[in-house]
């Protein structure tokens, strides 16, 4: 089996049974942020602690990318294998709206308030064969 | 001590392979120059941006070594504005008579592909495909129109509207009108919207001579004086490009702070305004800031874009030299080209795009990432 590896340190519990977002939280205002910030976004304090995001929500807004982004793009995909995809906002109660990829690209299978969950999927494999794990939203 | 604008210049926008970004800033200063009457050796400072062509100070190689103060502005979309704010201070301040704000830029072709690092992102949410500007737009036009009803035709009437006022301006890049029927079926880029609803980057320069308001009449017989000039960063909670995660409590966005400072500031409002430039990278955005600053109440876009309001012979026309849509975006000029088009159009210059009855007062308003925005007003 390949190594697998997040695509970023911190932005969710990894290796882990139920893997899940990291947000931090502000000890003075009680703001939540994605991903984990040192201070706080809305009052500045430097004192804030680390959870894990709820892994359901529902949908905010969403679009589907039609086109392959230039650089910093990076999957595996070509010109001519590029699969649209879609990216939302998910709002997870008590925490804050996270944007994401969703792993439905069909327009008519999306709509604003529709509920997700939060999964964990391979999004590309490195030269050296190392799976990057990545988060999605899924519709429920 | 008000502060007026008495010399304006422009580059045409869209692509001119024979000149440089930098030649096309100088081609728009020389211009503006002679259409105040002056030479390169009167001003006294200069403001000038270019995002993508090079240092703006750079302008004074072109356009003579005379020792002028030259400061650089970098502030995204709104360093036109930026640039504008500036030299108004430093006349009002006393400090000088008369200067230069100047923009210009060139663009490689397709979607700008920003650097997640240099806004403080990590670079993941630039892999994954998150780092576009498009996506953002689409994402609050698509929820703007589930929460107003905004209807798709209604998306692309803002295109067809541009690309008329385009045909009118003989500085514009676009310059074909195209139908409702065929912008909306023109290839889906970010749903909802299509390629020719969407801007491009492109090529262009603006450039503005400034002065005391008490000494307008040496350069021009009609002045047209800065009476506002705002500029905000977001405030958290609003909902702005490139952010990984928004608050649960939504807050107004930079627009409306600077809008409604800039209406404090020059003792006016919405109501009396007659020509309006409104930041429109992409329709979406032209119609929700036409709410954000404050021209009418959230949802009533739909029936006074269907009605032709926004026209340039309608109640409160937009956009009217084809705004980012018709004439593309070089970042450095982009703001710099909703003031020039005022100023025409104040001074009663704009031929084939002339607002009628003799307009008094102009609105400019630009927004860019990572959630600024600036806004104008400018009074005949």
């Amino acid at each position: 089996m390949s190594n697998q590896i997040p695509i970023a340190e911190g932005l969710f519990s990894w290796p882990a049974a139920k893997p899940a977002l990291l947000a931090s939280r502000c000890k003075r205002c009680g703001i939540a942020a994605f991903p984990v910030a040192s201070s706080c976004m809305a009052c500045s304090w430097q004192d804030v602690e680390i959870e894990e995001l709820p892994t359901r929500g529902t949908l905010w807004t969403w679009t589907v990318q039609q086109f392959m982004p230039k650089s910093p793009y990076k999957s595996d995909e070509t010109q001519e294998t590029f699969i649209p995809y879609g990216v939302g906002y998910l709002e997870l109660p008590g925490g804050v709206r996270v944007e994401g990829r969703l792993t439905e690209n069909d327009p008519q299978k999306l709509q604003i308030g529709m509920e997700m969950e939060v999964v964990f999927e391979p999004y590309r494999i490195e030269s050296n064969g190392d799976e990057v794990i990545s988060f999605f939203f899924r519709p429920v | 001590m008000d502060v007026a604008i008495v010399g304006i210049g422009i580059h045409p926008f869209g692509r001119t392979p024979a000149r440089t970004g930098l030649q096309q800033g100088a081609y728009a200063a020389r211009l503006a120059l002679q259409d105040a009457g002056v030479e390169w050796r009167d001003m006294q400072f200069a403001f000038g941006g270019s995002a993508s062509a090079g240092s703006a100070d750079a302008l004074v190689n072109e356009l003579g070594l005379t020792g002028i103060p030259f400061i650089n502005v970098a502030n995204g979309c709104a360093t036109g504005g930026s640039s504008l704010i500036s030299a108004y201070n430093a006349i009002k301040s006393g400090q000088y008579d008369v200067g230069m704000v100047a923009g210009f830029d060139k663009h490689d072709r397709g979607a700008f592909n920003a650097d997640p690092k240099e806004l403080g992102i990590g670079q993941w949410y630039g892999e994954v495909g998150m780092m576009m500007t498009t996506q953002f737009f689409a994402m609050k036009i698509q929820k703007y129109m589930h929460d107003h009803a905004i209807s798709h035709d209604t998306l692309a009437k803002v295109s067809e509207k541009a690309f008329i006022n385009g045909s009118k301006n003989p500085n514009a890049w676009r310059t074909k009108p195209i139908s409702v029927h065929e912008i909306i079926n023109s290839t889906m880029v970010n749903n909802p919207l299509t390629k020719f609803m969407f801007c491009s980057p492109a090529e262009g320069g603006v450039a503005l001579i400034l002065c005391r308001a008490d000494q307008a009449k040496r350069y021009t017989d009609v002045p047209i004086y800065l009476k506002g000039a705002t500029m905000k960063s977001r405030r958290f909670g609003s909902f702005e490009v490139f952010a990984p995660s928004q608050a649960l409590q939504q807050v107004d966005g930079p627009t409306v702070d600077a809008s409604k400072a800039a209406f404090e500031m020059a003792d006016v409002g919405p109501k009396d305004m007659d020509i309006m430039q409104l930041q429109d990278t992409e329709v979406g955005a032209e119609i929700m800031h036409m709410a954000e600053n404050g021209f009418c109440e959230d949802g009533e876009q739909e029936s006074l874009i269907q009605q032709g309001a926004t026209h340039i012979r309608g109640s409160m026309p937009i956009n009217t030299d084809g705004g980012c849509l018709a004439n593309g975006e070089p970042i450095g000029a982009s703001g710099l080209r909703q003031v020039y088009e005022n100023v025409l159009q104040l001074r009663g210059q704009a031929g084939g795009h002339q607002v009628p009855d003799n307009p008094k007062l102009a609105y400019t308003h630009v927004y860019g990432a990572p959630g600024i925005s600036a806004v104008t007003i400018l009074q005949r």
